[in-house]
């Protein structure tokens, strides 16, 4: 199935490639990529250099406005910013995509209405798409959306508290943002160099501990599956997956 | 019509942490064996350093037997009935594949609850609708299978109380044991000799914990790699001193165990006089008939009284071994929660590791303390440890100082990621009248067959012990530098848990107790329950090792006694 492929781990070069393309399309498409005021000019470098995402590949089970807007959700909620890339650089979206077709295949259904409901809340609360506010009006609006106050405006038609709506995609974006590369998002194990995480190793010895004690030991940035001999999991491995084997 | 299959000495149901066990004094008696297991073989190969899938995913978990029959949860019997989540896994060791591995003994005072509350307190001591019973023997009974056990399988630990000889190394309140563990502790981290220096400044008595997990090679297994995904993961490199590593392999190499994979146990069948004759399971839909002259029941606490609840017959109406109407009674989930944690102006260290990795403190477990001017009977164990996964980490409280998103959330993540601490407090839990096991009127697995409904909840006792170890645990926080400590409600309502006790217990009553002090019914006398549900009391102490010991005599005393146990054919 469409899961299994393996994962294309991009490698310096092609993100330095990348860098250009990815810069102008932002530019040229919308004006919330680009958050003046909030990075300096060495982190936005920082950050195209670590912009992975190619713009030209389909989402595979969100519709391409569904994908655009959660791409610009995931933006807000761990940004690229001084401090370096954030959810949209480390794949977030795309790991929530993969996943809406295996694990969270339950969580298709709350993520077409949520997403659609944000949306029309925008337009309602702010006069234009999510898509077209400025980053600190797509903060406000994600506010609303958090705290539940969204939930009863007239239009929005969120079905259920828009709280509920934000926790989930806050906890998947923090699943594509920190979890293992494997899955599709991590890209460049930007989630785990936030964190300050030394990387998975499967073997830690007391000098290593150590090490990391002084802060001097250097991520190891490798899957799980970048070690040889594991049997692989799939994107459906979850609580309803009736056997091991998988 | 289902198969009928050759007759079998034992059949084990169940290949987990305490069948795994059963089985290899048996089998070296020279008995034939079956174990029946829901589950698969796995190897370490199936054993990725992946969050998604063990943490996230609950892959160990996510199996069709225990999962489809997960129970159902209510606080009392009028009170609305929620689904509850299976803990548990099925597979050749069980749970013993992604447990803690933490594996205590009980402490003197755990067996002998009524008698030493009553001597030291009185009577009136013991807390109001309780059915706690001291247990039919005592510490110095189990010793000896607390000793088979940390060598079988393999426990590394620092021993405090050698015949009597206090080593202060190890923990001074443990009861008088006649050998050292077979490997040494875990290595601690700097956070952990943090800990356990602002322990000994309080006056505490700090202690390395006891693990099946092999400090060094033991047995040609591997020593720990410490990689930090022991928490709901199976090992990478076997030191993870499962049954399916451990006894299982020995037990196997007599050729006098037989195991059977994907079998899912039905019910118990019983003859005209009340003896068990065999069992029924399924493998893939196809119905079999196991014919043995003993049963172990030796699934997990929610699946052997299941079983005996639905195994209903001429002889036992209510069930199997219920002419008493004690399947289900003096129940209890181990009170875990009511948790307290911390953060620290500095980096912990804690990404690699695992929990049963720690330090203990055992100053206000059991009666290790006095307890003649405070309202409850009972404590907690206080256990820090070195556990963090990344998903989990970005998890954190933020403890009021960043929102939850954003640059401002993101620059507090980058600083704290590794400064949080979750302590992990065990308390005595005690039984009472209306907490208890029953089948679920409304929920059915997809056989058709109802689920368990687990009705409890903790009650003042269990509370008050909550607060008072929470107190603890700050003051301990704070002395080894905590800038912020927060804490979980003190305990509602009983979820499912991996710490589930009672709903078969030993005694050598028959009207309040379902196995008498060997482990057999008191009505069905082949049939044998094996697990915490035998348990009369927790402890402050994961069960796992006292199960596993329990089930070595019971499966040694069968061997000892075959003729007088076992049913003539």
């Amino acid at each position: 199935m469409a899961d299994d492929k393996p994962l294309k781990i991009f490698t310096r070069r092609d993100l330095l490639k990348g860098a250009g393309l990815v810069g102008a399309a932002a530019v040229a498409s919308s004006a919330h990529l680009a958050t003046p005021g909030e990075a300096s000019p060495a982190a936005a470098a920082q950050a195209g250099r670590a912009a992975a995402a190619p713009v030209r590949e389909a989402f595979e089970h969100l519709t391409a406005a569904e994908g655009d807007l959660l791409e610009s959700i995931v933006a807000r909620l761990i940004p690229s910013d001084a401090l370096g890339p954030g959810a949209r650089e480390a794949r977030a979206a795309r790991y929530i995509d993969r996943a809406l077709g295996g694990a969270l295949a339950s969580s298709r259904q709350a993520y077409a209405a949520g997403l659609a409901a944000l949306d029309r809340y925008a337009r309602i609360s702010r006069g234009k798409p999510f898509l077209d506010l400025s980053a600190s009006e797509q903060d406000s609006v994600l506010i609303d959306v958090e705290a539940g106050s969204a939930t009863g405006t007239p239009g929005a038609n969120f079905s259920g508290s828009s709280s509920q709506f934000f926790a989930m995609v806050l906890t998947h974006t923090r699943q594509g943002t920190f979890g293992d590369p494997y899955y599709g998002g991590n890209a460049n194990f930007i989630g785990w160099d936030l964190l300050q995480y030394p990387g998975v190793r499967t073997m830690v010895t007391a000098a290593d501990q150590q090490a990391m004690e002084k802060g001097q030991l250097k991520p190891s940035h490798k899957s799980a599956y970048d070690y040889e001999g594991f049997n692989k999991a799939t994107v459906s491995a979850d609580r309803q997956g009736g056997h091991h084997a998988d | 019509m289902p198969t009928r299959l050759p007759e079998t000495d034992v059949v084990i149901v169940g290949m987990g942490a305490v069948g795994g066990v059963a089985a290899l004094p048996l089998a070296r008696a020279g008995l034939s064996v079956i174990g029946l297991e829901a589950g698969t073989w796995l190897t370490r190969r199936d054993f990725a350093p992946d969050e998604i899938r063990n943490n996230v995913r609950e892959w160990p978990m996510a199996v069709q037997k225990a999962n489809m029959e997960a129970p159902t949860v209510r606080a009392t019997s009028s009170s609305a009935t929620t689904r509850g989540g299976h803990p548990m896994m099925n597979g050749v060791g069980g749970t013993s594949l992604h447990y803690w591995a933490q594996s205590w003994r009980l402490n003197p005072w755990d067996f002998k609850v009524v008698s030493e509350t009553r001597r030291r307190y009185g009577a009136s001591r013991i807390p109001k609708g309780s059915t706690v019973e001291d247990w039919p023997f005592g510490l110095e009974e189990l010793e000896p299978y607390y000793e088979k056990i940390e060598v079988e399988v393999g426990v590394s630990g620092q021993a405090g109380n050698i015949n009597g000889t206090i080593d202060r190394r190890g923990n001074i309140f443990e009861g008088p044991r006649r050998r050292g563990y077979p490997m040494p502790p875990l290595r601690w981290t700097a956070f952990l000799e943090n800990m356990a220096g602002a322990a000994r400044a309080l006056g505490w008595h700090p202690f390395p914990g006891p693990a099946a997990i092999n400090s060094r090679s033991y047995d040609s297994r591997s020593a720990c790699m410490y990689h930090g995904f022991c928490n709901s993961g199976g090992c990478h490199v076997d030191a993870k001193n499962s049954t399916m590593v451990s006894t299982i392999p020995k037990a196997l190499a007599t050729n006098n165990l037989k195991i059977v994979t994907r079998a899912h146990v039905t019910t118990i069948e019983v003859d005209s006089e009340g003896r068990v004759a065999g069992v029924n399971y399924l493998v893939d839909g196809t119905d079999y008939f196991q014919p043995a002259k003993v049963v172990l029941l030796a699934s997990y606490t929610y699946e052997n009284v299941r079983l005996l609840h639905l195994s209903t017959s001429k002889p036992y109406p209510d069930g199997l071994s219920n002419n008493h109407g004690q399947v289900g009674r003096h129940y209890f989930s181990h009170h875990t929660g009511a948790g307290v944690s911390a953060l620290f102006p500095f980096n912990l260290g804690a990404w690699y590791g695992l929990p049963a990795q720690g330090v203990g403190v055992d100053n206000w477990a059991d009666d290790n303390f006095d307890h003649a001017g405070i309202d409850f009977i009972g404590g907690g164990n206080l256990w820090v440890y070195s556990d963090r996964r990344p998903i989990g980490a970005a998890g954190m409280n933020t403890y009021g100082r960043a929102p939850s998103w954003g640059s401002p959330w993101k620059a507090f993540i980058h600083e704290h990621a590794d400064r949080s601490h979750g302590s992990y407090l065990q308390k005595s839990t005690l039984p009472y009248e209306d907490n208890f096991l029953d089948l679920d009127p409304a929920v059915k697995d997809p056989l058709g067959q109802p689920v368990t409904r687990i009705t409890g909840q903790y009650k003042e006792n269990e509370q008050k012990i909550g607060a008072f170890i929470q107190d603890k645990m700050e003051q301990w926080y704070r002395a080894a530098g905590a800038i912020d400590v927060t804490r979980g409600p003190v305990g509602g309502t009983m979820g499912a848990s991996t710490h589930a006790y009672g709903g078969a217990r030993m005694g050598d009553s028959p009207e309040t107790n379902v196995v008498n002090r060997w482990g057999f019914s008191h009505e069905a006398p082949n049939l044998g329950v094996l697990g915490a549900c035998t348990m009369g009391t927790s402890g402050a102490r994961n069960p796992t090792l006292t199960a596993q010991a329990l089930a070595w005599r019971t499966a040694e005393y069968l061997a000892k006694n075959w003729k007088a146990v076992a049913r003539n054919t």
